[in-house]
């Protein structure tokens, strides 16, 4: 990890959609009244003849965003991922079954928010998404992967989901030229374990990962910013290196990147896998550092239960 | 270049709604299933637009200044299916293969199988979301072609449908007309007893649209609402235009008339077609 300061994903996101629509003018965006909470704002302020507010009603903005990008456009449709995820049908419908190329941006991921509790969080945004053909599901895990993948996703040829932090989190990559869609990078190698993380927990993971390779545990930990499509060869690969493997999200462990890597695991027929998330359990209020320790998020934590794993 | 039939007369209209409705029946009997019902009403609509008013080229279906038409009721799509073989989309004898194993001809509208269908369409409500968005693209791209969008009366429950209501005015969508088949059934019973969805009109009216009623089965009336839909496009008046389309459940053959919701989603048997097709071109009503 670097020492840049700390910076939510939603934030990156703003600042690089604001970009794209320098160089891209088919890019438009649509929220629905949490602009300044997604940071489509950014985007508003610069072109407000190419941003479209659409109020509080989240089924029809996607519908809308369906139809802007059958005319060739490439719509950016925001808010929580809670609420965007609710809309279930519209996405399988609208988007998915139409092949339009929307790009859903869902922000607030998981119990890392705190505060607002459980109806603000998404947490099974994942498991309802990749179900769907052709929907790519992305957690970029700091800032410049989420600048990498929102200048990718102008030229993605599919529909994409894309989940956010509100926190901050810490820089994990030293560079952006390699972060491509479609690719789990290895960020730290290790012998004995490997741990795939995703999202706003990659850096704590990270962290933990070198806390314990100074009381002599071997971890690699890897990045799995693209949930679907999942990388295979990499999976394969990594089943050669390692018996056990843990997954590490802030999104219930049922049908998350867990539940994807434990498909994998299942028909590769090999491999122990335990899985880090929220369980058969809601999100609550806090402060965001009093719900991560709440739910085993946090760095010591994670360290201590990577060590259980390890040694059971 | 394609462009709208405005010289086709009426005779020849009706003519070719006759024809339509035989076409249906026979490829809803075909498949042994269906949704005649609803398909029936649709017919002049359709027609109307397929043959009269769309700005569109079937030999072009992505023809980027054609008016986009999205049948929100996916369930009618035998009649759409129809107009545009009519039309010369796809051969006719297409028809015959409606639901059958990869057929482009899916049970409801699917864009992506079959060229000139412009959205995927059949879980209710969503098809108008889908047209506000393509009226924004349309415009965006300073083209001046009209967004049509059809939906059941049944369909206008779905909450989404009131959600582009309040959206589509507020952003000043002129060039966006929704028509409403109003066939007053639905699969349960009359959408009266369902859940009803009236006074149609004044919700609209309510919700700032500019809305017409017209007969649905009548060419001359459908006439006047589309053209007045057009000039309110073209006066840029900024208001969205909603025909109320008076229409019948399973219109033009008896037993249907009569039969109401039982034919919403149920295919008619040989027999029936026999006689159903001899009602249809004959007049004779039994």
């Amino acid at each position: 990890m670097t020492t840049v300061k700390p910076i939510a994903t939603r934030q990156a996101f703003g600042e690089a959609l604001a970009k794209l629509g320098e160089t891209h003018k088919e890019v438009v965006v649509l929220d629905a009244d949490l602009s300044k909470s997604t940071k489509s704002d950014l985007f508003a302020k610069k072109f407000p003849e190419r941003f479209f507010e659409m109020g509080i009603s989240e089924a029809n903005m996607i519908g809308a965003a369906a139809g802007l990008a059958l005319t060739g456009k490439i719509p950016f449709l925001c808010s929580f991922g809670a609420f965007i995820s609710g809309r279930f049908d519209q996405i399988r419908m609208s988007v998915s079954y139409t092949k339009a190329k929307v790009r859903i941006v869902g922000t607030h991921a998981g119990v890392g928010i705190g505060d607002d509790g459980h109806s603000q969080m998404a947490l099974e945004d994942i498991s309802c998404l990749r179900t769907l053909p052709e929907m790519t599901v992305l957690q970029p895990a700091d800032d410049l992967e989420t600048h990498a993948f929102i200048e990718e996703l102008a030229h993605h040829p599919h529909p994409a989901y894309i989940r956010l932090t509100r926190q901050n989190v810490p820089r994990v990559h030293t560079s952006a030229n390699k972060l491509k869609i479609g690719k789990i990078q290895s960020l730290k190698p290790g012998t004995q374990l490997l741990v795939l993380a995703t999202g706003g927990l990659v850096g704590n993971s990270l962290e933990a990962a070198h806390e314990l390779e100074k009381q002599g545990v071997s971890i690699e930990v890897a990045n799995v910013s693209t949930i679907k499509p999942l990388d295979a060869e990499f999976l394969r690969e990594a089943l050669k290196r390692h018996k056990k493997i843990i997954t590490v999200e802030d999104h219930y462990v049922i049908g998350g990147m867990g539940g994807a890597v434990a498909e994998f695991m299942a028909e590769a027929g090999h491999g122990k896998l335990h899985r880090i998330g929220v369980g058969e359990e809601f999100g609550q209020s806090g402060t965001p550092e009093a719900v991560m320790e709440a739910y085993g998020f946090t760095t010591p934590q994670l360290a201590k239960r990577f060590l259980s794993f390890h040694k059971a | 270049m394609a462009k709208a039939h405005n010289s086709i007369s009426t005779e020849k209209l009706q003519e070719i709604a006759r024809d339509s409705r035989v076409w249906i029946l026979k490829a809803i009997t075909e498949a042994n299933s269906g949704h005649p019902g609803g398909s029936l009403s649709l017919v002049e609509i359709i027609t109307s637009f397929y043959f009269k008013w769309l700005k569109h080229d079937p030999k072009n279906p992505n023809w980027r200044e054609r008016d986009r038409f999205v049948l929100s009721k996916g369930h009618g799509v035998p009649a759409l299916y129809t107009a545009m073989a009519l039309t010369g989309y796809f051969p006719v004898g297409e028809l015959m293969n409606l639901r059958r194993l990869g057929s482009p001809l899916q049970g409801h509208p699917d864009r992506v199988r079959l060229p000139g269908i412009e959205a995927s369409t059949g879980s209710l409500g969503q098809g108008l979301s889908v047209a506000q968005g393509m009226a924004l693209g349309l415009r965006l791209d300073n083209i001046d072609s009209m967004v049509y969008c059809v939906m059941g009366d049944g369909e206008i429950q779905e909450g989404q449908v009131w959600e582009a209501a309040l959206s589509i005015p507020m952003h000043k969508l002129d060039h966006l007309c929704a028509i409403i088949d109003w066939n007053k059934g639905q699969i349960d019973g009359q959408v009266k007893d369902v859940m009803n969805i009236e006074p149609i009109a004044d919700k609209w009216r309510a919700f700032g649209w500019n809305v017409i009623e017209a007969d649905g089965h009548s060419f001359d009336a459908l006439d006047w609402a589309i053209l007045a839909a057009k000039e309110n496009a073209a006066n840029k008046t900024g208001k969205p235009t909603m025909i109320v389309a008076d229409t019948l459940k399973g219109k033009g053959v008896k037993f249907m008339e009569e039969g109401k919701n039982a034919w919403h989603g149920s295919a008619p048997s040989r027999e029936q077609l026999e006689k159903a097709i001899h009602e249809i071109m004959t007049g004779e009503r039994k």
